[in-house]
């Protein structure tokens, strides 16, 4: 009985943590773009900075019209929402936040994550092919020849941290960074890892499944309300999870100079990676399927596997 | 890539791969105004895409017919709105040659003026919307930035923003105030100074950028010129062709400015020359402001203008190319025909050649690099 309890209790705090990240990461967004284009972003509709306004949308955002398009895939197209929100969610118990301040601390976190990531291509897959509409379609053939090929980069880069630290449990690799992080050996895992991160996010500049002048909507063109609000939902549950996974793999987690709590450190950082990829989202062109098939398969998976070598190579030999 | 196209050759026995037609338009975010395109598509590859317009078709060269002349000024704004000095001064300068009118000095200089100008505005909005089409959000709110000022200058002169109706025949319909030059002086140095070297760090220097437009939607020499293209699209593929030089009017011999042209005829060399094309109207605006004579700004009016018998074909160079205007007068007050030759509508057709088996993305690329505007294109 216990137990369950305890589930629930996690579950909840999970969800609330979930919901107000996004809610605060979309107000950030926002913002962060209105003041690299010279605008102020959202300001009127209340709290400091504007910063009610994701829950205005929220309130918007619930109360639309269920819109279901004509002859959609009835099951596959209601799910995908669902089944693309749940692994971005999933994902957030296996995140240390601090020290012990994690849910469930696995001796196989790294691929307890890693995998269920890939959960988030099947919703989007889901999507693009219930919503009978081609753009959707377009859209979904996209985001899975993307998030394929740059899962596989994304693993490959974290490779060398597991190397390093001797650990797939994602609290001994924090606990392994006290001294130093691994960013500065593994420097190249890390630009692979957050390159990755990018891509399997949908951000531009790989935001190719959504590409708004081209796709128009991409694989969520024919939603709308709710159900749409999942997959930027779910967006930004990744992004922030990406981020907090390449803090906790190479910034060294919730270890930080000054005396401020673990969790403070492991937010900062992660805030400011989260920051980095708006401000690339805000400054850069789209690359082309091609040019991504290439970056992906060609140029980051190559040097991935160099930085594998290299953490081999000098474990092998000072060891 | 074979992750995104199939052919037939590669398939597995008892697979089957199928052509999809996609309307692109008329409602779609990258069609710049009303246009369809129906894209034949295998995956990611375009097979074929034929453009269809007519959607903001206004039956201008009929309706013009019942008209006075001087009543088809403020209507030609409407066929370039992005450009519409240039429509004015072109069908003025129509009007003005078969009706015998004679233009004072003042005129003649504003009118270089404002096209000038207007070409900044109207490169300005390229700027942003191609950036668009990239997928790039921020290059667009730059260009906006710098564009509502231009309008706001616009309007502080003319009246109106985008449709003027400034230009009458015989002249301007009112001058403009030392003051406005003055802050008209302001907005070249801030373009200059600021903007332009934004405009090409955030955009046209992007890695991605180059990636993106180097080598696509290639145009040669030969195909241009045999498709009536003008404007940058031509002068992309290195032909020097521009009206103001080649065919000088008003008083476009008096003045001092490059032609800028590419050398590769691709999507990169079109974007170039127009951002040179900025560089250019500012000179050439700081050279009226310099030289500009006083005087009346418009020819002593007459009770109505009648056009001598005949037929002649006014050109400029609007920001988008050769716009045209051909008057057949048969001495009556209207118009016996009246042709209207847009850019852009020749440069529509070059869209099934430019993106036959391309990438989707690259078609959108290559749809933006035209400068489209469907204004003009379906009159």
């Amino acid at each position: 009985m216990n137990d369950v309890l305890a589930a629930v209790l996690e579950a909840l705090a999970v969800l609330t943590y979930v919901a107000l990240n996004a809610f605060v990461l979309i107000w950030l967004e926002r913002k962060i773009a209105g003041h690299i284009q010279r605008r102020i972003g959202p300001l009127r509709v209340g709290g400091p900075g504007g910063s009610l306004q994701s829950l205005a949308d929220g309130i918007k955002l619930f109360s639309k019209e269920d819109f279901r398009p004509g002859g959609r895939d009835g099951i596959i197209w209601w799910l995908a929402p669902l089944v693309s929100m749940t692994p971005a969610v999933m994902v957030f118990i296996a995140i240390p936040f601090g020290q012990h301040l994690i849910i469930h601390d696995m001796n196989i976190g790294l691929i307890y994550i890693t995998s269920i990531t890939s959960f988030g291509l099947l919703g989007v897959f889901m999507a693009g092919w219930g919503s009978n509409n081609k753009y959707s379609l377009l859209g979904a053939m996209r985001a899975g020849a993307q998030l394929f090929s740059y899962e596989i980069p994304a693993i490959l880069s974290t490779i060398g941290v597991v190397l390093a630290a001797g650990s797939l449990s994602l609290e001994t690799i924090v606990a392994k960074q006290s001294a130093h992080w691994f960013l500065f050996p593994q420097i190249l895992g890390f630009i692979v890892f957050y390159v990755a991160i990018l891509a399997e996010t949908n951000r531009t500049p790989f935001d190719l499944a959504e590409a708004e002048s081209e796709l128009v909507g991409g694989y969520f063109t024919e939603y709308s309300g709710i159900r749409w609000a999942m997959f930027p939902f779910a967006e930004y549950g990744t992004l922030f999870t990406g981020c907090a996974l390449a803090t906790t793999l190479f910034l060294g987690g919730w270890h930080g100079p000054l005396f401020l709590p673990g969790w403070v450190w492991f937010l900062i950082k992660t805030y400011i990676l989260v920051f980095i990829a708006m401000w690339i989202r805000w400054t850069l062109p789209r690359v082309r399927i091609d040019q991504l098939m290439d970056l992906g398969w060609k140029f980051l998976i190559p040097l991935s596997l160099i930085n594998i070598l290299g953490t081999g190579a000098y474990i092998a030999l000072v060891r | 890539m074979a992750s995104t196209s199939t052919t037939a050759g590669e398939q597995a026995p008892g697979l089957q791969s199928q052509l999809m037609t996609l309307n692109l338009g008329p409602q779609h975010p990258s069609t710049h105004g009303v246009l369809r395109v129906v894209v034949t598509l295998d995956g990611e590859e375009v097979v074929e895409a034929q453009p269809d317009i007519g959607y903001l078709h206004r039956n201008f060269e009929k309706i013009v017919e019942g008209w006075a002349l001087p009543g088809v000024v403020p209507f030609s704004d409407r066929n370039d709105y992005l450009a519409a000095i240039a429509n004015e001064v072109c069908v003025c300068d129509a009007i003005e040659t078969l009706g015998e009118v004679e233009l004072p000095d003042r005129a003649k200089w504003l009118r270089v003026l404002f096209a000038e100008l207007q070409r900044i505005i109207s490169h300005e909005l390229w700027y942003g919307a191609f950036g668009m089409d990239l997928g790039a959000f921020t290059p667009f709110l730059y260009g906006f930035r710098d564009r509502e000022t231009g309008y706001l200058l616009m309007e502080k002169a003319t009246g109106a923003r985008m449709l003027y109706a400034y230009n009458r025949i015989g002249g301007l319909r009112n001058d403009v105030t030392d003051a406005w030059l003055k802050e008209l002086e302001g907005y070249l140095d801030f373009m200059e100074k600021q903007a332009f070297p934004e405009y090409m760090k955030l955009l046209i220097e992007n890695e991605i950028f180059v990636m993106r437009t180097k080598g696509t939607g290639q145009l040669t020499r030969e195909q241009a010129i045999a498709w009536g293209a003008s404007g940058p699209v031509l002068r992309s593929t290195g032909l020097p062709w521009d009206l103001r030089k080649k065919r000088p009017y008003l008083v476009y011999d008096q003045l001092e400015f490059d032609v800028p042209t590419g050398t590769n005829g691709d999507n990169y060399d079109r974007a170039m020359v127009r951002m040179l094309e900025i560089k250019e109207s500012i000179k050439i605006i700081r050279q009226v402001l310099r030289r500009l004579p006083d005087g009346p700004v418009l020819a002593k009016a007459r009770a109505a203008v009648r056009p001598r018998v005949g037929e002649y074909y006014a050109r400029q160079e609007s920001p988008r190319g050769e716009v045209g205007v051909h008057l057949v007068s048969n001495g009556r007050p209207n118009a016996y025909r009246l042709k209207w030759r847009a850019p852009t509508f020749s440069h529509l057709q070059l869209v099934p050649l430019m993106c036959r088996g391309v990438k989707m993305a690259d078609m959108i690329a290559n749809l933006g690099s035209l400068d489209i505007v469907m204004g003009e294109v379906d009159r």
